[in-house]
C-alpha cells in the first residue's frame, strides 16, 4: 500500500497486484463475480442491477406519460411489442386502465425498492462504507452475498409478475387493502412474495452494514472522525433493520389474506362488485395503512439520507475546505433518523384520524423539518469561501442542494393536515416526493458514480459529455416536474389512466372547478421533457460503460486528492482492500489545513 | 488482511462481530413480531365484544408447550456452558435434550393445528348450526362428533361451559346442509391471528433446531479446530433460541389466556 505521505504514486496499470489474488480470485468466472464474498464485487452488483431497474422504472413512465398526454392511444414505435408481450392489456398496442395501474404500481415498486435503494445503500454503502472506515471487507461476507441474491431473487419475481395472465400488482406501490385484495390477478400474490425477499435482503444488509461500523474500524477511527457518508449510511441503516420488519409482518399478513383467504385488512359486510365478499371479515384496511407506512416513511430518509452523505463527501472534496458543522450534520442525522418513526401518520390525515391525532402528527412533521434544514443549510454554508472546483460530480452534487430544498419545503404544506386534505392525492403530491427523490437523490447518485468512478476502474469519466448529462437532467427535470405541481394545485388527481380528461372542462363544460384546456394541455410538455430526458441519459450510458476502457486513466489512486480512506487504497483495491492496516490519525475533512504543505492532508497521515 | 474481531471480543465494544449481528438481528425480529402483536391488538380492540373467541384453544396443552420451550432454553444454556467448562460430551448430550424439545414443540403444535382442521362448523338449512370434529366424510353424508346450537355466539365463548356441553356423534345427510367450514386460518380473525403469529413462530422454532442440529452434528467438527469459534457459534444460536423461546412466552397468554 502507498503510504499516505505519498498520495499519488500508483498507475491503476501498476497496482493490479498478483500476489493479491486469493483463492476466490482464482476460482473462474462464476465464483469471482456472481457468488462473490468481496464487498466491492457485490457493490457493483448491487450497482448494475439497480441501475438497469432505474431504467426499467424510466421506460414505465414513459409510456405512462404517453398514455396520459394521448389517452387510449397507441403507443408509437414499442406499442406492436407491448402488444405480443403483455397480451390484452396491450391490444392494438394501447395501453388499457388495468396496464396503467400495473406500470403505475410497478413504477413506484420497481424505483423505491429495486433501484434506489438497492443503487444507494446496497451499491454505495456496499464498495465505500469498509474502504472508508478502513476495513478489510463487510463484517459478514456471507451474508452480503446472500443479501444481493435475496435481492435479485425478488426482483425477479417482480419482473415475471409483469407476463402472467392478469399482470402485475395494480393497487400502487403502497397497495391498500382492500383493493389490494379484491383485484382479480395473481400480480398481487407476485408483488408480496417479492417484497418479503427484497425485505429479508434490506435486513440482512442492515445487520451487516451496522456491525460492520460498530466493529471493524480502523484503529483511530473514532466515531468523531467517521466521514459523514458513513454516518448517513449509518443511520439508514437502522431505519432499513427496525422500520422494515412492520411491513414484512404486514406483508406476510396481506399474502395470508390473498392465499388462506384471511381477514387481517378485509372489514365484516365488504361488497365487491356489488356482492357482499365471501369472508369472515373483522378486518382493518387501517391496520394496513399503519404498518405500511410505519416503513414508508423511515424509507424517505433511506432514500435521502445515503444521497446526502455522497453530496457531502463530494463538496468537501471539490469545495477544498472541511465541512461546515460536521457535529450538527451527525446529530442533525441522528435525529432524523429517530423522528421519522414518528410521522407515519401524516400520509393518512384522509382518514378521519381525527384532530388530536392528527395534531401530534403535525407537530412531529414540523419537527422533522428541522433536522432536515439543519443538513441543507450545513451544505448550502459549506460552499461559502471555498475555491470550487465545478466538475460533473459537484455539478450533481450542487444542484442536489436547490432540487431537494425544492422537495422539502413543498412538503411542508402536505405536512398540515388542511392544506393536505385539499393536495391529497394530486400531482402536487406525486411533483413533491419526486423533487426530493428524481432530481434530488439520483443527482446526488448520478454524483457519485462521477465521483467514485476513478477508483473501480481507474479511469475519469469523459466531463464534456457529463456536462451535457448534468445540465439536460436538470432542465428536462425541472420541466416535467414544476407544471406537475399547479396541476395538482388546480385539483388534478393522480393515478387517472385518462391523465383526468374525465374531469377537464372539454368534457363538461358547465363543471365548476373542472380541468383547464391549460391544465390539460401540460401533459403534452411534460410527455415530452420525460421523453428528452431519457434523450440525455444516452451520453451517460454511453460514458459510464466507453469509459472502462477508453476513459482518461485517472492518473493516482487519488486523482481528486481526497482526504478519506478510500483514496488511501491501491486502485482498484484488491481484496481485502489495504495492503497493509490502516491507522487513523486526524479527522475527514482536513482540507486547506494553514501550514500544511499540501492542501489536503489524508486521514491516516501521521502527524 | 483478515476480518478482525470475528472470535475475540473488540476491546472498546466488548463483542466479537456475530454477538453486534445476532442482536442486531433479534432487535429486527422483536419489530417484526411487535407489529404482528400490535395487529393482534387493533384487530381485537375493533373487534365486536361477544365474537371474539374465548377457550377456543386447549390450555394444559399449551401450558405443556410452554414448559417444553422453557426447558429447552435451559439445556441451550447448559449446552454452552459444557463448551465453556471443555466439556463436549456434555454439550452433545444437552443440546441432543434442546434438539428433542424442539420437536416435541412441533409435534404437540402439529396435533393442535390438525384438531383445528378437522372442527368444522356446519350451518344447516333448518338454521342451526353443527359444531364439531369431523368423523366421517361420504357424498351422501357428513358425521361429526360435537353439537348443535342455536346461535352463533354460542361457540364463541368456551371457557365456562366447558365441561357442561354434551359432544355426540351427529350424522348429517349433505342435503341438509347449507355451508361448511373447519377453523381454519379463513374462519375467523382470531383464528387468523393464531395461525398467522404461531406459524411464523413454528418456523422460527425449525429454523433454529435446524442450526442447533447443524451445531451438534456435523458443524461440532469445528470444536476440534477452534474451540473458541465453535463456542461462539453455540451462543449466538443460543440468543437466537432464547428469543424464540420469549415469543412463545408472549404468544402462550395472548392467544390462550385472554
Amino acid at each position: 500500500m502507498q503510504t499516505a505521505t505519498q498520495p499519488t504514486a500508483h498507475h491503476p496499470e501498476s497496482s493490479h497486484h498478483p500476489a493479491h489474488h486469493t483463492e476466490e480470485d482464482a476460482g473462474g468466472f462464476w465464483s469471482r463475480y456472481f457468488f462473490s464474498t468481496d464487498h466491492k464485487i457485490i457493490g457493483m452488483q448491487y450497482g448494475l442491477t439497480a441501475l438497469t431497474f432505474l431504467l426499467f422504472g424510466f421506460f414505465l413512465m414513459v409510456i405512462m406519460r404517453w398514455q396520459i398526454a394521448h389517452p387510449n392511444e397507441p403507443v408509437p414505435v414499442i406499442g406492436p411489442l407491448l402488444a405480443s408481450l403483455l397480451g390484452s392489456g396491450a391490444a392494438h398496442g394501447s395501453i388499457s386502465a388495468d396496464l396503467y395501474n400495473s406500470f403505475g404500481a410497478m413504477h413506484g415498486t420497481i424505483m423505491v425498492f429495486l433501484a434506489i435503494v438497492p443503487l444507494a445503500f446496497g451499491a454505495f454503502g456496499n464498495y465505500l462504507v469498509p474502504l472508508q472506515i478502513g476495513a478489510p471487507d463487510m463484517a459478514f461476507p456471507r451474508i452480503n452475498m446472500a443479501s444481493y441474491q435475496v435481492y435479485l431473487l425478488g426482483g425477479v419475481i417482480m419482473f415475471v409478475s409483469f407476463f402472467i395472465p392478469g399482470g402485475a400488482a395494480q393497487a400502487g406501490w403502497t397497495s391498500y387493502p382492500p383493493l389490494s385484495l379484491t383485484i382479480p390477478t395473481d400480480g398481487q400474490t407476485f408483488w408480496l412474495i417479492a417484497m418479503v425477499f427484497l425485505i429479508t435482503s434490506s435486513l440482512l444488509g442492515a445487520v451487516n452494514f451496522i456491525a460492520t461500523v460498530i466493529q471493524l474500524r480502523a484503529p483511530g477511527m473514532t466515531w468523531g472522525r467517521l466521514p459523514f457518508f458513513v454516518w448517513a449510511q449509518f443511520v439508514t441503516g437502522f431505519l432499513l433493520l427496525l422500520a422494515f420488519p412492520p411491513l414484512e409482518a404486514a406483508g406476510v399478513m396481506q399474502l395470508m389474506d390473498k392465499v388462506a383467504h384471511t381477514s387481517f385488512f378485509l372489514p365484516t359486510g365488504l361488497a365487491v362488485e356489488g356482492r357482499l365478499a365471501q369472508v369472515s371479515g373483522g378486518g382493518s384496511p387501517l391496520l394496513w395503512q399503519h404498518l405500511f407506512w410505519f416503513l414508508a416513511h423511515p424509507e424517505v430518509y433511506v432514500l435521502i439520507l445515503p444521497a446526502m452523505g455522497i453530496v457531502a463527501e463530494i463538496i468537501a472534496n471539490n469545495t477544498r475546505k472541511p465541512l461546515w458543522g460536521y457535529r450538527s450534520l451527525v446529530g442533525a442525522t441522528l435525529s432524523i433518523g429517530f423522528l421519522s418513526f414518528i410521522v407515519w401518520a401524516h400520509h393518512m390525515y384522509m382518514t378521519g384520524m381525527g384532530t388530536k391525532i392528527s395534531s401530534f402528527f403535525q407537530i412531529t412533521t414540523m419537527i422533522i423539518s428541522i433536522p432536515s434544514v439543519i443538513i441543507l443549510t450545513c451544505l448550502l454554508v459549506s460552499l461559502w469561501g471555498g475555491s470550487i472546483r465545478f466538475n460533473t460530480p459537484m455539478l450533481f452534487a450542487m444542484a442536489f442542494l436547490p432540487m431537494f430544498g425544492i422537495g422539502g419545503l413543498t412538503g411542508l404544506p402536505l405536512g398540515l393536515s388542511y392544506a393536505d386534505l385539499h393536495l391529497h392525492d394530486t400531482y402536487y403530491v406525486i411533483a413533491h416526493f419526486h423533487y426530493v427523490v428524481a432530481p434530488g437523490t439520483i443527482f446526488a447518485l448520478f454524483a457519485g458514480l462521477y465521483y467514485w468512478y476513478p477508483k473501480y476502474t481507474g479511469r475519469i469519466m469523459n466531463e464534456f459529455w457529463g456536462k451535457i448529462h448534468f445540465w439536460g437532467s436538470l432542465i428536462f427535470m425541472n420541466l416535467i416536474f414544476q407544471p406537475m405541481f399547479a396541476q395538482g394545485m388546480a385539483g388534478m388527481l393522480r393515478r387517472m389512466a385518462d391523465g383526468g380528461a374525465n374531469y377537464s372542462q372539454a368534457r363538461v363544460p358547465e363543471a365548476i372547478g373542472g380541468l383547464s384546456h391549460s391544465m390539460m394541455g401540460l401533459h403534452t410538455y411534460i410527455l415530452w421533457a420525460a421523453f428528452s430526458l431519457g434523450l440525455v441519459q444516452i451520453p451517460f450510458i454511453i460514458n459510464f460503460f466507453w469509459s472502462i476502457c477508453h476513459g482518461r486513466p485517472a492518473g493516482s489512486d487519488n486523482p481528486w486528492a481526497a482526504t478519506t480512506l478510500e483514496w488511501q487504497t491501491p486502485t482498484p483495491p484488491p481484496h481485502g482492500n489495504f495492503t497493509s492496516a490502516p491507522r487513523v490519525f486526524r479527522g475527514p475533512y482536513e482540507y486547506s489545513v494553514p501550514g500544511h504543505a499540501a492542501d489536503f492532508t489524508p486521514q491516516n497521515q501521521p502527524d | 488482511m483478515d476480518i478482525p474481531y470475528t472470535v475475540e471480543a473488540r476491546p472498546d465494544t466488548g463483542l466479537y462481530n456475530a454477538k453486534v449481528g445476532i442482536w442486531l438481528f433479534l432487535a429486527s425480529e422483536v419489530m417484526l413480531f411487535g407489529a404482528l402483536f400490535s395487529a393482534y391488538i387493533l384487530l381485537r380492540v375493533g373487534a365486536t365484544g361477544d365474537l371474539w373467541p374465548h377457550g377456543w384453544l386447549n390450555i394444559p396443552i399449551g401450558t405443556f408447550n410452554t414448559l417444553v420451550l422453557i426447558t429447552s432454553s435451559i439445556t441451550t444454556v447448559m449446552a454452552w456452558a459444557s463448551l465453556k467448562m471443555n466439556q463436549f460430551g456434555r454439550f452433545k448430550f444437552f443440546h441432543a435434550c434442546t434438539i428433542l424439545l424442539s420437536l416435541a414443540f412441533v409435534c404437540v403444535k402439529s396435533y393442535e393445528y390438525h384438531d383445528k382442521f378437522t372442527h368444522y362448523e356446519i350451518h344447516l338449512t333448518d338454521g342451526r348450526i353443527a359444531d364439531g370434529h369431523l368423523v366421517k366424510s361420504t357424498p351422501e353424508q357428513v358425521i361429526i362428533h360435537g353439537r348443535f346450537v342455536e346461535d352463533r355466539k354460542e361457540l364463541f365463548d368456551l371457557r365456562a361451559q366447558g365441561a357442561s356441553h354434551t359432544h355426540e356423534e351427529i350424522t348429517l345427510p349433505r342435503a341438509q346442509i347449507k355451508t361448511m367450514e373447519n377453523y381454519g386460518p379463513w374462519h375467523h380473525t382470531y383464528l387468523a391471528v393464531y395461525f398467522t403469529l404461531t406459524g411464523l413462530h413454528a418456523l422460527h422454532v425449525i429454523g433454529g433446531a435446524l442450526v442447533i442440529g447443524f451445531l451438534w452434528g456435523p458443524g461440532s467438527k469445528l470444536w476440534r479446530q477452534d474451540p473458541d469459534r465453535f463456542t461462539n457459534r453455540v451462543e449466538i444460536s443460543g440468543l437466537f433460541w432464547h428469543f424464540v423461546d420469549l415469543v412463545w412466552i408472549f404468544l402462550f397468554p395472548v392467544l390462550y389466556l385472554l
